[in-house]
């Protein structure tokens, strides 16, 4: 058994690439400033955000496709791509009962009962279709306490205040050319609104499934923690098989006031293409908060295994005095799969700290990139910042590089970066083995083991979930 | 013990092992029989731990020619977890350090891992630690080692009597102990040799890779058999150690010699 079978061990069937057969209404293929109009009027927005859209769209226009990541693909065809898709029961029902049955097979197959018997009994999900918010459980209880969970189009409804106030201030629409996209024609995502003093009751998780061929998905989530809230939220993505590959540019925005605190996770599963590289989807995000209170903290923790491209940096800006930003990744590339993720950590404030822990595993031909800034302003006196990078390669011929960026004007600053790589070697899997512990198990207890300090970061009900997620990914025939 | 009727557990004929395309070892023959005490001697380099390792199943190594059967069953068949479910242990010269798995979940899956194959019920985290810490006295080993990762940082000898306390947790019907005495402090070695000792009965069998008499006198062998440039050249009972302690290996040479005058390098 050579490395080169610990390679192939990596590479199993994606679980969740069915397709579910259901009547959606899209609108033609391309991107023009009539089809923001378009998105706009489907969803019968206020005159502010069109105008929201129409600058974004307008700033788009002028910028060009980012290509500083150590990513490699063919240019996107932004006119080849349909930017609305919807299951034909347009309205959002008001009980479940109401809701396609299709669709509620789709997420019960996904592991994501919605029904009332099924649902999971401590976690409220909303769940995105396409480019839709199908369902949004334990409203009721949430709104009990003040706490809002929607989508974000319901929002949009209700809460069209809280929405002005708050969506672009921390991405603004000309951030970059995948966020200025997304404010142009995001069509749902979720929105979350912790009021001042509220500890959420339970765990906010919003599910994404692509569905349809051909479709863009750009969802928008927006959370807002005011002074001394605070509120845990996991999202977990799927899509089907497709050989053609499917762009997906989204836009997490965090807002969090004095004392507050957002945990954010993210197991992230898109369909990764096959073993030759062909499909998948191609994964633009951009994802920060903003530490804007004293004392505040915002903690990321991501799960990344699918996607055909990752460029992904969920960011802090820490803002407000003695405020606490904190990223722990574990990315998992395989067969063709490129990652290029990392984290920023914007120190503005006095005594304000970060804490960087990212995993890259890479196997197959894959190419696993960190790329971090840990940047220090003038004002951020007394700014700390840890950073750990470990890569772990599997076989010989998958690629792991780390790219630390360290920009300080603090003179007093403490900045500690450390970095290390590893391989699985044939000594170590023949030491578990030669114990009776199966060659796949072997795999993944040692990169279970690797990724444990990110794993114990993950909301209890998800970090089995994770682990088993990794433990699939590098499941499959031994050879 | 020696008993001419006790069932043969191990049976290897005329075994031929490479790595990458060198014969390492060149016609090993050696029968094990329930209930004996087998130990191998001989110099640096001549085959002891690769015949300990292709018995194990390491993947570096390819069989060119002969059988190794355990139990009736071709061994050379089966995937070396395999080997291991149904009782075959290979305590190594130099065990790996296996960062970020703990010491304890790995013993624990080992240990049921053997279980499941012998038809017991697996073992919960609480029922092992039971089993884990009266294990640990065959050792005398100190239960914080359960909780470091799998050898990392462990020093020579702590490595040692982590490699005993899974074969004490394991219960193998062939132990093939590498080298375990090396490395080991006066005190250790006699705790190691204790343990082998209580581990040892009527229905197992060991084989001990050493090169010191120290150990025999405290694990009494059956058979002692000097290996060189890949097989066995001789085999004795326990007098054989004692002589080899006296007069070292310089026969060894001439035999050889005699054996393939071309291969023969001169020490
Ligand atoms: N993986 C390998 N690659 C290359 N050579 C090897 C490999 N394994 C063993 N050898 C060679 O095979 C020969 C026998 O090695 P082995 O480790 O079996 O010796 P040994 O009898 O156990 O020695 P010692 O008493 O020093 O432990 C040596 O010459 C060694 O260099
Ligand atoms: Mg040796």
């Amino acid at each position: 058994m050579s490395t080169a079978t610990v390679g192939d061990l990596v590479s199993q069937p994606y679980k969740h690439g069915f397709v579910t057969d259901i009547e959606t209404e899209k609108i033609a293929k391309g991107l023009s400033e009539d089809v923001v109009r378009l998105i706009s009027s489907k969803k019968d927005e206020p005159d502010f955000l069109l105008q929201f859209r129409l600058r974004a769209y307008r700033q788009w226009l002028q910028m060009a496709a980012p290509d500083w990541a150590a990513l490699g693909y063919p240019p996107i065809d932004y006119q080849n791509i349909i930017y609305y898709a919807a299951p034909k029961q347009q309205e959002k029902k008001a009980s479940l009962d109401e809701v396609d049955p299709k669709l509620l097979e789709t997420f019960d197959k996904l592991g994501i009962p919605l029904s009332e018997q099924k649902r999971l009994s401590n976690v409220a999900v909303d769940a995105v279709f396409d480019s839709v918010s199908i369902a949004t459980t334990y409203k009721e209880k949430l709104a009990e306490h003040g706490v809002i969970f929607c989508s974000i189009s319901e929002a949009v409804k209700e809460h069209p205040e809280l929405i002005e106030a708050y969506l672009g201030t921390v991405v603004p629409s000309n951030d970059n050319y995948f966020s200025a996209l997304n404010s142009a024609v995001f069509s749902d995502g979720s929105f979350v609104f912790i009021p001042k003093g509220v500890e959420c009751p339970m765990e906010l998780s919003t599910y994404f499934r692509i569905n349809s061929a051909d479709t863009g998905q750009f969802e928008r989530t927006l959370i807002v923690a005011e002074e001394g809230a605070s509120v845990s939220y996991l999202e977990g993505c799927t899509a089907p098989m497709f050989d053609t590959n499917q762009l997906h540019a989204a836009v997490v925005e965090l807002v969090v006031l004095d004392d507050a605190s957002i945990k954010y996770s993210t197991v992230q599963n898109w369909y990764a293409g096959d073993e030759n590289g062909v499909g998948g989807i191609y994964n633009f995000v951009t994802k920060r908060g903003q530490c804007r209170g004293a004392r505040s903290r915002i903690s990321w923790t991501q799960v990344e295994t699918g996607s055909a491209i990752t460029w992904k940096y969920p960011s802090c800006v820490l803002q407000g005095a003695d405020s606490v930003g904190e990223f722990y990744s574990v990315a998992l590339t395989n067969n063709h799969q490129q990652a290029d993720t990392g984290t920023k950590m914007i120190h503005v404030g006095p005594r304000t700290r970060s804490t960087i822990v990212s995993k890259g595993i890479s196997a197959g031909h894959s190419s696993n990139s960190y790329r971090g800034l840990v940047q220090i302003g003038p004002k951020a006196v007394g700014a700390k910042n840890y950073s750990q990078c470990d890569s772990m390669l599997i076989g010989d011929q998958a690629a792991a590089n780390t790219y630390p960026y360290i920009r300080s004007q603090q003179p007093d600053a403490v900045v500690e970066h450390e970095a290390s790589t590893c391989r699985i070697s044939v000594d170590q899997l023949f030491y578990l083995q030669s114990r009776g512990i199966g060659f796949e198990e072997a795999v993944s207890m040692m990169v279970s083991g690797f990724c444990r300090d990110v794993f114990n970061q993950l909301p209890m009900e998800f970090a089995a979930e994770a682990d088993k997620l990794l433990a699939l990914k590098l499941e499959g025939s031994v050879g | 013990m020696i008993r001419p009727d006790a069932p043969l557990l191990l049976d290897i004929r005329d075994l031929h092992a490479s790595v990458d395309e060198q014969p390492i070892l060149k016609g090993v023959n050696l029968a094990i029989r329930a209930g004996e005490i087998h130990a191998v001697m001989g110099r640096n380099g001549s085959g002891k731990s690769t015949l300990s390792k292709v018995l194990a199943g390491h993947p570096a190594y390819t069989v060119t020619a002969g059988s190794v059967h355990y139990r009736g069953a071709d061994l050379l068949e089966l995937d070396p977890e395999q080997r291991a479910r149904i009782g075959l242990f290979l305590g190594f010269q130099y065990p790996v350090e296996i960062p970020g798995v703990s010491n304890l979940e790995f013993l624990r899956v080992a240990t049921n891992s053997r279980r499941a194959e012998r038809g017991d019920e697996e073992l919960d985290t609480f029922a092992f630690e039971d089993l884990v810490h009266e294990r640990l006295k065959v050792v005398q080993m100190d239960p914080a080692f359960l909780e470091r990762s799998v050898n990392e940082g462990f020093s020579g000898g702590e490595k040692k009597r982590n490699e005993i306390l899974q074969m004490a947790l394991l219960e193998p019907l062939v132990a093939i102990l590498d080298e375990t005495d090396s490395g080991l402090d006066i005190d250790a070695l006699r705790i190691v040799a204790d343990g082998v000792n209580q581990l040892a009965g009527p229905d197992n069998a060991t084989l001990l890779i050493t090169h010191y008499q120290r150990l025999l006198d405290l694990i009494t062998p059956d058979y002692v058999h000097v290996m060189a440039a890949g097989r066995i050249l001789r085999t004795g009972g326990k007098e054989l150690a004692l002589e080899l302690e006296r007069t070292g290996y310089d026969w060894v040479d001439q035999e050889l010699a005699r054996l393939e005058p071309e291969t023969v390098e001169v020490a």
